[in-house]
């Protein structure tokens, strides 16, 4: 444990480093979580406002809340693996990372957390300017805050899972950027992307509860206004414990099956 | 003439790149129509909570969605990918071989490179309008089209000039290509019709990413809301981007000076 550890800040230490460099990337990953948000904000408020104020049970300042505390937990819990992994295996960098005697995905999770690190010191005001602007209302409960940090935490854990052992197709194939929109599409939909859980047709509803999406996105984004009576808000740390074990044991198996199938180039 | 010969010769050699990948074909028929069912299946959720959008209706916005996909597609088609080309030939130095060619440099850079299945794009796009069209009932009268048509030039037109300025930066900056990645998350906003944004926003979608005029403004045309205002606006400012980005190209071209030299 004192060992992973140890290694966990080394590797901060090298990919602040590394980040530092690549700022273009860190601008370009951030318009790009903030646009999509924005977006769709000012299309709710728009429908709020000539509605009469209100869609549901969300009014002008809800939806501000909602989306601006999306844009947060979406950019807090992302991964870029899926679109990394391709080229890693095509060019080969998976084999240097296989002859470490530590798991490579410890030094993906090193290199997310430091990424954003340095990505939420902008994210922060940026979201708070935004409040402002769409005039979000926020209703402080305590006790949502306390349960909010843990089901953030799981809903990132279980994202980095299952992104990452989905990343894993392209042990098998080169085509990865159809299955990559697929995830993406389903994940706009069934995460609360597009609109929140609460408006979406039924249908959609039952099957983003049973899927992983709504528990890696919408659940904490829902928690933290206090939307969610104490009974959903267990259910849904159940839904994250059932998804972070499912999501454990698919990547221990697609990652031995994998790292079988691979063979670098050139070998 | 001379032009539409090279512009031909570009496309042919686009095509018969790309034939050699057939399976590509269906991987981006596969991926255009699922973008284009998540813009519709969009539509249908915020559209089950209201009449209309910002004065829009849902058959009106299904209009701007192609014209959207149909813009999209051309970017994609040919001026994102020879401005790729543009910006990675000035890193490495081979466009002074483009520069030696005994015609128009910035003509041969332009087209110099074809994505020949983003055609499908173009296609979904126009096909989704002409549906939209026939569901709303519209009588497109011969000035509706025109001004269509004009519109679409202009808004292409602004578009282009757009990427040749940025592009062009590339003779001093070497790290261009990050702006036109986020010219790409920006043009997301082209799906809704400008109007819907507040004011900061929509000058910026204006004018500073001109994303309103490459979709907002034709599709404006095409359901009676285009005032010949907005249209001679968006023509004299495609004028003036044309002339603009062809001068600031020539200044770029004479401060350029070949990797190696």
């Amino acid at each position: 444990m004192r060992d992973l550890l140890d290694v966990y800040v080394q590797q901060f230490k090298t990919t602040l480093a590394a980040q530092a460099q690549y700022r273009a990337a860190l601008v370009i990953w951030i318009i790009g979580h903030i646009v999509d948000p924005v977006i769709y904000l000012v299309v709710w408020d728009t429908v709020a406002r000539s509605s009469g104020g209100s869609v549901g049970t969300f009014t002008t300042g809800d939806f501000g809340a909602y989306f601006v505390l999306l844009m947060l937990v979406n950019h807090a819990t992302f991964t870029w693996i899926m679109w990394e992994y391709e080229y890693r295996i095509r060019h080969g960098d998976l084999s240097f990372a296989l002859l470490r005697p530590l798991h490579p995905i410890h030094a993906d999770i090193a290199d997310n957390v430091s990424f954003k690190l340095i990505t939420f010191v902008f994210m922060l005001p940026i979201a708070a300017g935004l409040a402002i602007v769409f005039r979000a209302t926020l209703p402080f409960i305590p006790g949502t805050w306390v349960v909010f940090v843990p089901a953030l935490l799981f809903a990132f854990i279980v994202r980095f899972l299952m992104e990452w052992t989905l990343a894993m197709a392209a042990f098998w194939t080169t085509r990865v950027s159809a299955i990559n929109q697929i995830y993406y599409v389903a994940a706009l939909f069934l995460s609360g992307q597009v609109a929140p859980l609460s408006l979406m047709p039924f249908p959609i509803q039952v099957v983003a509860t049973l899927l992983p999406f709504r528990w890696i996105i919408s659940f904490p984004v829902e928690l933290l206004p206090g939307r969610l009576t104490p009974g959903e808000a267990l259910t849904g740390f159940a839904a994250q414990a059932v998804w972070l074990a499912i999501g454990l044991a698919l990547l221990k198996i697609v990652w031995r099956a994998g790292v079988r199938q691979y063979s670098a180039v050139g070998s | 003439m001379t032009y539409l010969r090279l512009l031909y010769v570009f496309f042919r050699i686009g095509i018969l790149g790309e034939l050699a990948y057939r399976v590509n074909f269906l991987v981006q028929l596969f991926q255009s129509l699922l973008g284009l069912g998540t813009a519709l299946a969009g539509l249908a959720v915020i559209f089950s909570h209201t009449q209309e959008l910002g004065g829009w209706r849902q058959d009106e916005l299904v209009t701007l969605v192609g014209v959207y996909l149909l813009v999209g597609g051309a970017i994609n088609l040919v001026i994102q990918p020879s401005m790729e080309r543009l910006i990675e030939s000035v890193r490495e130095g081979t466009l002074d071989f483009t520069l030696t060619k005994p015609e128009d440099a910035q003509l041969l850079v332009s087209a110099q490179a074809v994505q020949i299945w983003k055609l499908i794009d173009v296609v979904l796009g126009f096909g989704v309008l002409i549906v939209a069209l026939i569901r709303l009932r519209a009588a497109v009268g011969a000035w509706q089209a025109a001004a269509f048509g004009v519109a679409l030039l202009a808004g292409g037109a602004i578009v282009y000039s757009f990427w040749l300025i940025l592009a062009t930066c590339s003779f001093w900056f070497v790290r261009v290509e990050n702006i036109l990645v986020i010219f790409q998350s920006m043009y997301e906003a082209g799906r809704w019709p400008v109007s819907l944004y507040p004011p900061w926003l929509r000058f910026a979608l204006t004018f500073i990413v001109p994303v309103a005029f490459a979709t907002t403004v034709p599709a404006q045309a095409l359901t009676g809301r285009l005032t010949g205002q907005t249209l001679s606006g968006a023509v004299a400012l495609a004028t003036v981007l044309l002339v603009g980005s062809r001068l600031f190209w020539r200044f770029g071209i004479r401060y350029y000076s070949g990797a190696s030299a």
